[in-house]
């Protein structure tokens, strides 16, 4: 039997002062190659999780493994984005992207190729030698993903990256990121407070109640992959953002 | 490009207008000469003593530029320290602003009993003037890093050494050139005032506090008039300095930038 890339038992976390927990029972595993958003009311814990699994907060109660190892020990297949881009603002676009190929020191040589390739990927290497305050939300995101993408990881945790964009840019951002993944293939973690987001791109939806978070719903999206505006329009679509929105409707009443 | 020389022709105009203005007031109410010298006296004795004034203004030049540099080395030096510990902050910080409230002219003479008058007391005058900007500021810029920055270093297992070389000391780098934009501006005060109280009275070895004390016993009050207008140079040329290096090291990614969106 093969080890779930992500496996979380019974996980729990309370913040230091605070008198509830902010997630309580949490029972989730993952498989290799999934793509699961998930989404939830503001303050029910989704960002806490994600960083759970980053290892970058531990856990109250409960075990979290990657792949059969500790979060922390397993940082080598994970990449994490965030909501801002997280640019570091006197590099140019090329040299934030080199950034965590840098931390982990590779040579420079092998990163000034890997990052040009990347670039090229995400369609920056016309402002490759800009400065993060030169460009628009859409390109600062498109940064903040292909440095994520560097390290070639197997994991991807992504916070509510496409939040701050406008709506149009986030649904080509959203196109983007599963055409790249057909290409890398990683296992997705994806935080959205938008159910249409959280639906387009998922294989699977896992809807969270808050006080204290924890799983109400998973919702699995049989919708064929690559998906397209035209899987926007579909009925199928239309009919699971319905359900979803309802779900999420009776878990925030709860 | 119109505008800008109209700006000068403007300027050269209020300027003018100034020195007869200046003049006006010595002809109408018979101002004498060791009251108020007119414009041209000024003008005459600057020339005259160019070497004299030029000596001086380089003393007075190297104490505020050593005393500048030694604060900027000591504050970012402490400010690592600062931001390193939150319990040194706690306890130590209070002593910075302490620094900054204390009169300098009451120290003065302890200085001067531990060092002697002379170059190295007025380097320490500008040295305390200007440290408590330098350390405060770069201070609040190794810690005001965005949180989630920190996490994104963590997870790529970076080492505390290159969270501090690749994103904290960068990202208070605009915080530091605010340090030493304030305390340039002071450093060349600091020099002037501790020459008049701490400078070197030995040949050759006044700057120009010390040939501002000496002209007012002289009563030479036209070339007062030019070491004020060196000091004035000398304070503005610091600053000047400091905006230059602020736009040198800063103007590409940092609020100087010329904003161009893409896309």
């Amino acid at each position: 039997m093969s080890v779930p890339e992500v496996l979380l038992q019974s996980v729990g976390k309370k913040f230091l002062g605070s008198t509830k927990p902010v997630l309580e029972g949490i029972d989730l595993a993952i498989e290799r190659g999934e793509f699961v958003s998930i989404i939830g009311p503001s303050g029910c814990g989704k960002s806490t999780l994600l960083k759970l699994v980053a290892g970058l907060i531990p856990c109250s109660k409960g075990e979290i493994a990657i792949d059969g190892a500790k979060p922390d020990a397993a940082r080598k297949l994970m990449s994490f984005v965030f909501q801002d881009a997280t640019l570091l603002q006197w590099r140019t676009v090329e040299k934030n992207v080199a950034l965590a190929l840098e931390l982990e020191g590779k040579p420079r040589e092998e990163n000034a190729a890997r990052t040009a390739q990347l670039l090229e990927l995400v369609g920056l290497s016309h402002v490759a030698k800009h400065y993060p305050r030169q460009l628009s939300g859409g390109m600062k995101m498109r940064t903040s993903i292909a440095r994520a993408l560097a390290t070639l990881p197997r994991l991807l945790l992504m916070d509510e990256p496409f939040a701050a964009l406008d709506e149009m840019t986030r649904d080509r951002m959203n196109e983007e990121l599963l055409r790249l993944r057909e290409e890398q293939n990683w296992t997705v973690l994806f935080v959205t407070h938008s159910v249409a987001e959280a639906v387009f791109l998922a294989s699977k939806v896992i809807v969270l109640a808050p006080h204290p978070g924890c799983i109400a719903h998973m919702v699995d999206v049989d919708l064929p992959y690559p998906r397209t505006q035209e899987t926007r329009d579909s009925d199928a679509y239309d009919e699971l953002v319905n359900r979803t929105s309802r779900l999420l409707r009776e878990a925030h009443r709860v | 490009m119109k505008k800008r020389s109209l700006l000068l022709v403007n300027s050269v105009l209020v300027f003018s207008a100034l020195l007869m203005l200046w003049e006006a007031v010595i002809l109408v109410f018979h101002v004498q000469p060791y009251m108020l010298p007119n414009p041209l006296t000024v003008a005459t004795t600057t020339a005259e003593r160019l070497p004299d004034l030029f000596a001086a203004f380089l003393i007075t030049a190297e104490e505020a530029a050593v005393g500048l540099l030694a604060a900027i080395v000591v504050g970012v030096l402490v400010a690592l320290v600062f931001a390193r510990s939150t319990w040194v902050r706690r306890l130590l910080f209070p002593y910075t602003v302490l620094l900054q409230t204390v009169p300098i002219m009451a120290v003065t003479p302890l200085i001067i009993i531990w060092v002697g008058a002379g170059f190295s007391a007025v380097m320490l005058i500008v040295f305390i003037f200007c440290l408590p900007s330098i350390i405060a500021n770069t201070t609040q810029g190794l810690i005001s890093v965005d949180e989630n920055l920190v996490q994104l270093f963590m997870m790529h297992n970076a080492s505390q050494f290159q969270v501090l070389r690749k994103l904290r000391f960068p990202h208070s780098l605009p915080y530091l050139f605010v340090g030493i934009r304030v305390a340039s501006g002071v450093a060349a005060i600091g020099a002037i005032v501790g020459e008049l109280f701490a400078g070197s009275t030995s040949v050759g070895h006044g700057g120009l506090g010390y040939s501002i004390l000496y002209a007012q016993s002289q009563t030479q009050t036209a070339y007062l008039f030019s070491l004020v207008v060196a000091a004035t140079a000398l304070g503005f040329g610091f600053f000047f300095l400091a905006m230059f290096f602020e736009w040198l090291l800063l103007h590409n990614w940092h609020e100087s930038a010329t904003q161009s969106q893409l896309e």
